[in-house]
């Protein structure tokens, strides 16, 4: 496929209309790494309240279509509308306004792999980081959320703590609270449990859990088929850079269609 | 702390240590410690602002420098490699002198720069000492903070970008702190270093610390005494420099 000339000027007065339900579109997104097409065109939408998990092995581009709805990955051509506003891309997929992708940044909390809380700071300066030095709020009014929001996932006392002091899942936890601090339309998760002991992922789901519950919009990439199956709305199966497969959990692990996607439940299971 | 001073080895080195420092006093020549007095506590305050002026300017100086090595393009980096690596490679004592007989001697031939408003300034000693001293410390700490920003995981980097936050406020708010963090240790003997290459000033005529030893020397030929106290007030800033750092680093996380 030739990705170029696809992408960005189709009608620019999108989304608009359904706004108020879409938090996020994704549209026949590429990606490649010099020769390597990763992305072979993928889509995703996900209205408010909606978990969509994404599957698929190790290579599958899971986690670059994750980091290219945050442009973390400069896609090299597609369509990314979050919250009824479309990321302006130069031909090559580059932001052609940096501006807008620091503010839609904002509105997009993430949840890394690897924490990557930052080191030099305590929790507490963690979660009060981004509110208080990007988005301008008081930085009172942002400790009392910050406090409450680590009380919330369980860290009440550790808020003078620094990251390297706590084991991965408390990591784990004050990054998802730093990543709620900004109140934020869409959540992202890296394979947020896959850095972790495994005594260590049942805190981390838990906390998760809780979100997708109270109606969190979230894209999860994950290799937990079992927390997949419970808490999306929609899976998406990817495999050599295309959407092999999708549809409501209970089809898709239930009811896998595609060869594929039936030996990859097998060897994951 | 008093307890553990009264491990027997302990109070013999104690006891040690107070003899010697009692035969100094007692047995040497220390009468012309008054007269000179005044001059040596100017030659301290010499030799500290010197100090601590050239290791902020130097510094600030190697922060780009390292930044450009670290991530800048082929046109930054290879100047500031190319700095680094002089200013390393010759001896300090060399740059002064360049500096000072070079340039120095260079300006007045020019009537444009002696009658500026610089030339009061410029017919001095001592710009030359900050600069020479300046560029030293800013060729190593440029080296050393190469390493250190390209130390910093990128993932620190990489979630700060995915919270919005801007390129400049990235590198102030979370690369600069936990690159200056990694260098700490490093910048602490550095700046120890830097205090000891002090003296080497006092060739171009700076009356720092070391230059008021060598004029007692002169004045007087006592030659011990004079290099004894010199070595007490040096071994005294470097243990100030050291708690000093000691103090920064135990101010945030520690391994």
């Amino acid at each position: 496929m030739s990705s170029a000339q696809t992408a960005p000027q189709a009608d620019a007065a999108d989304g608009t209309d359904s706004a108020s339900q879409e938090a996020i579109r994704v549209e026949d997104l590429h990606k490649s790494f010099g020769d390597l097409e990763v992305l072979k065109g993928v889509s995703l939408t996900a209205a408010r309240g909606d978990v969509v998990a994404i599957i698929g092995g190790s290579g599958s581009g899971k986690s670059t279509m994750l980091r290219c709805i945050n442009f973390l990955e400069t896609p090299s051509s597609g369509r990314i509308i979050v919250g009824g506003e479309e990321i302006a891309m130069k031909p090559d997929g580059s932001p052609a306004k940096p501006k807008q992708i620091e503010r839609i940044r904002t509105r997009l909390g993430m949840v890394f792999q690897a924490f990557n809380l930052w080191t030099h700071r305590t929790l507490l300066e963690n979660v009060i980081e981004v509110p208080v030095h990007v988005l301008g709020i008081p930085k009172r009014e942002a400790t009392a959320r910050a406090v409450e929001l680590l009380e919330r996932v369980g860290l009440g006392e550790k808020h003078d703590s620094y990251p390297a002091f706590l084991s991965g899942g408390q990591q784990q936890r004050a990054a998802i609270a730093r990543a709620l601090a900004v109140d934020p339309a869409v959540m992202l998760f890296d394979e947020p449990t896959s850095a972790l002991d495994p005594e260590l992922v049942g805190e981390v789901l838990t906390v998760i859990r809780d979100l997708a519950a109270e109606g969190r919009t979230m894209i999860l990439v994950t290799h937990e088929m079992k927390f997949a199956r419970e808490v999306a709305s929609h899976v998406i199966y990817l495999s050599e850079g295309r959407i092999e497969e999708e549809g409501p959990p209970e089809e898709v692990f239930g009811n896998p269609q595609s060869e594929r996607l039936q030996q990859f439940l097998r060897t994951v299971s | 702390m008093i307890r553990a001073m009264l491990i027997p080895r302990r109070l013999i080195m104690l006891g040690l240590f107070a003899a010697f420092v009692l035969w100094c006093a007692l047995a040497l020549d220390w009468s012309w410690l008054p007269r000179y007095t005044p001059l040596a506590l100017s030659g301290l305050w010499v030799t500290i602002w010197l100090l601590v002026v050239t290791i902020v300017l130097g510094f600030a100086l190697a922060v780009p420098l390292g930044l450009a090595q670290a991530i800048g393009p082929w046109y930054l980096a290879a100047p500031a490699r190319a700095f680094c690596t002089v200013i390393r490679g010759t001896p300090l004592l060399l740059q002064i002198w360049l500096l000072y007989f070079g340039l120095g001697s260079l300006f007045p031939q020019f009537p444009w720069i002696r009658e500026s408003e610089l030339w009061p300034y410029l017919r001095q000693a001592w710009p030359y000492a900050v600069l020479s001293l300046t560029l030293s410390y800013a060729g190593y700490e440029g080296e050393v903070m190469r390493g250190a920003f390209a130390s910093v995981q990128k993932g620190q980097i990489e979630a700060a970008r995915a919270f919005g936050m801007p390129r400049f406020k990235i590198f102030r708010r979370i690369w600069l702190p936990q690159a200056f963090r990694q260098a700490l240790p490093t910048l602490g003997g550095e700046t120890i270093l830097q205090l000891k290459a002090t003296p080497l000033v006092a060739t171009i005529t700076i009356v720092e610390l070391y230059a008021v030893a060598a004029r007692v020397r002169q004045d007087t030929f006592i030659i011990y005494e004079p290099l004894l106290l010199l070595a007490l007030a040096y071994l005294v800033i470097a243990g100030l420099i050291t708690l000093g750092f000691r103090w920064i680093e135990q101010r945030g996380p520690r391994q």
